[in-house]
């Protein structure tokens, strides 16, 4: 039955989504590619392979804080807090370290821990006592701007030196590791597509994206082949000295999360309930879904998420200061999930989104800075771009109740 | 007529010094579809919502399938076999006709949901209603007309083996050719041996998918009768006066 299935049948239908409001990843696609042309056209410097290894660097931290505010948006909340939450739950990592004695797995979760903890307070807040998320993260916002000035000390720092912790952030997977991991990662990414798509078809559920899923698939390792490469480039200037080859450990620690996220969002139905209250809250209560504990806890996963990207902060810096986690991190990390393809409005978004989005704050940051452009150039670029994908956004919400 | 699937006897509602429900009597049968009819403020909502386990009524009883039942909240209404379509329906746009028809509901295999069992359950059932009017069972419920809207509700009432389905108002937001379709479908449940309810305002469309007729008067059932025995005048006359007087059929 799947064999008179076209791949043209399965891009309409495709197209046919993008047309009914499920743009999905598509323009950020479309704009990362257009932004990747034009800096590698303009400077000589950014399509290196040294330079690749240092946006991936680069876009971590915004990156992590982006997936795990996608578990907020989706309901339609806002955590304006979860930069200052990364900042106090890094410097619990580093006093606890650099203070304290503790080793980096006791002291990684206990931050991990820490983030929670602050994640349920507002979640309790906004949930039980439905308060707008708005306020109670903008008051967190200062609330955690001070935590963190308490911890760590006004105007100062604190140093790591936790090899683990360090290595995050500045450290590669070997070159074989490299590999093993890019093959490991590829062959569970088929295999588990296959498997879902054959299990459908042993149900007798006729499935016309399949071919899409294949066209898709190839896609992804023919990118994947090609990041491998490049990462697996020596990138050193002084090869003798110092070696600098390998995928960043960032790398894999970012795709645990991705796998680990998209799993709980899109095969539980936990996940299921975090859209149905974003979509419909008193639909998904009158279904008997405990919507004040979806609330809770999404807002739990969020700053959890944020202490991890406050270890990756840490790890960049090889300390924590006040400001970790401050100025724009916040902002950009909502760019980063709205212009990967989050929906503000709630009910719309995939955890990849973050992924995508964040590659594109991180490129308009690392480019323009390569390019010479003043920060204030950069930020107004970065706004606009945030804009068009709030655009889009809004514009296919319409389209899509129209229909 | 065969007895009833589900009797209420002398059922009473006050909420503060409202006394919304007076001695209310009201029966329904399976296979047949019941029209609840009753002005605005007449007690139909009210009504529904004991049933449905919302209210709980000071005095009553309920029976069941020939058995004195309580029924104290939703959960014990659902696990009966009762369940409710409210008028707006309920859905969440953003998720497909398979997910909205399982919601809170998941089958699940381990931690994981068991999409597979969902998508032919769902089939299943959609088929069973002769509904053919939806291209994909995966496509978002946002993309659907209104009347495919509550054929989902519908279906999803009907899902759990269900044998009372109540719908309020099920045709008042829609065009002439989607009230059609919706009224073949209610019909459709009842000729697979459910007891349908169906509150309406419209008596075209009480009398064209009715087989029996229960009148509500400010709080009291003016009367039920079989739709056969009485005109549209004498529902609108129980309507607005309460009175039976007239009707042949009817028990008081």
């Amino acid at each position: 039955m799947s064999e008179q299935i076209t791949i043209e049948k399965s891009l309409r239908d495709w197209w046919s989504k993008v047309k009914a409001g499920q743009v999905g990843a598509l323009p950020a696609i479309l704009g990362l590619v257009v932004l990747c042309l034009v800096f590698g056209s303009m400077s000589s410097v950014f399509l290196t392979p040294g330079n690749f290894a240092n946006l991936l660097t680069q876009a971590a931290a915004v990156t992590v804080i982006a997936m795990g505010l996608i578990f907020v948006l989706l309901l339609g909340e806002i955590d304006l807090s979860a930069g200052y939450a990364a900042g106090v739950c890094g410097a619990i990592l580093v006093i606890m370290i650099t203070e304290m004695d503790y080793a980096w797995y006791i002291a990684f979760p206990v931050s991990i821990l820490g983030g929670v903890v602050l994640g349920a307070f507002i979640g309790y807040l906004v949930a039980q006592l439905k308060i707008p998320s708005f306020v109670v993260t903008l008051a967190t916002f200062l609330a955690f701007q001070g935590l963190l000035l308490l911890l760590v000390g006004e105007g100062g720092t604190i140093r790591i030196e936790d090899p683990v912790i360090l290595a995050v952030e500045n450290k590669n997977l070997s070159v074989s590791a490299s590999w093993i991991f890019f093959f490991v990662t590829a062959g569970a990414y088929v295999l588990s597509g296959l498997w879902k798509f054959s299990k459908r078809r042993r149900a007798g559920l006729v499935d016309s994206l399949f071919k899409f899923w294949v066209i898709k698939t190839i896609g992804l390792i023919v990118i994947g082949v090609a990041a491998t490469s490049a990462l697996t480039v020596e990138r050193s200037n002084n090869p003798e000295l110092v070696s600098l080859r390998g995928i960043p450990y960032v790398v894999p620690v970012i795709l645990v999360l991705l796998v680990g996220a998209t799993f709980v969002l899109t095969r539980t139905s936990y996940g299921l309930h975090i859209y149905a209250v974003g979509g419909n809250a008193e639909a998904a209560r009158r279904a008997g879904i405990n919507v004040k504990m979806v609330r809770i806890t999404a807002f739990m996963i969020c700053s959890g998420f944020a202490a991890v990207a406050g270890m990756i902060f840490v790890s960049r810096a090889n300390s924590i200061s006040p400001t970790t986690g401050g100025s724009s991190t916040l902002l950009y990390a909502v760019g980063a999930a709205v212009i990967g393809g989050t929906s503000l409005f709630g009910g719309k978004g995939k955890v990849s989104d973050a992924i995508l989005g964040g590659l594109v704050v991180a490129v308009i940051d690392n480019g323009m800075a390569l390019l010479g452009y003043p920060a204030g150039i950069k930020f107004m670029v970065t706004g606009a771009v945030l804009l068009i994908s709030a655009t889009i956004d809004a514009v296919s919400r319409r389209g899509a109740s129209a229909g | 007529m065969a007895s009833p699937l589900l009797s209420l006897r002398k059922i009473n509602k006050s909420f503060g010094p409202v006394h919304v429900l007076k001695n209310v009597d009201f029966d329904a049968y399976a296979g047949k579809v019941t029209a609840l009819v009753g002005d605005n403020g007449a007690g139909k909502s009210t009504l529904i919502k004991c049933i449905a386990g919302i209210y709980t009524p000071e005095t009553g009883e309920f029976i069941f399938e020939g058995n004195k039942v309580t029924i104290a909240g939703p959960r014990d209404a659902t696990a009966l076999g009762i369940e409710i379509v409210y008028q707006d329906l309920a859905l969440c746009d953003n998720l497909d006709i398979v997910h909205n028809m399982f919601l809170g509901r998941e089958e699940k295999s381990g931690i994981t949901l068991n999409e597979s069992t969902m998508e032919s359950m769902a089939k299943k059932t959609l088929d069973g209603l002769s509904v053919r009017t939806v291209k994909s069972i995966r496509q978002k419920v946002a993309s659907l007309s209104g009347g495919q809207r509550q054929t989902v509700a519908i279906a999803r009432a009907v899902l759990w083996n269900s044998k009372v389905v109540i719908l309020d108002e099920p045709t008042a937001a829609l065009g002439v050719a989607q009230t059609e379709q919706v009224l073949k479908l209610v019909r459709q449940l009842a000729d697979n041996g459910l007891a349908v309810i169906v509150i309406s305002h419209n008596l075209n469309d009480v009398f064209q998918v009715a087989d029996n007729i229960a009148a509500m008067y400010l709080g009291t059932m003016a009367a039920q009768v079989e739709k056969n025995s009485v005109t549209q005048n004498d529902v609108v006359r129980l309507i607005t006066t309460g009175s039976s007087d007239a009707i042949a059929g009817a028990k008081k």
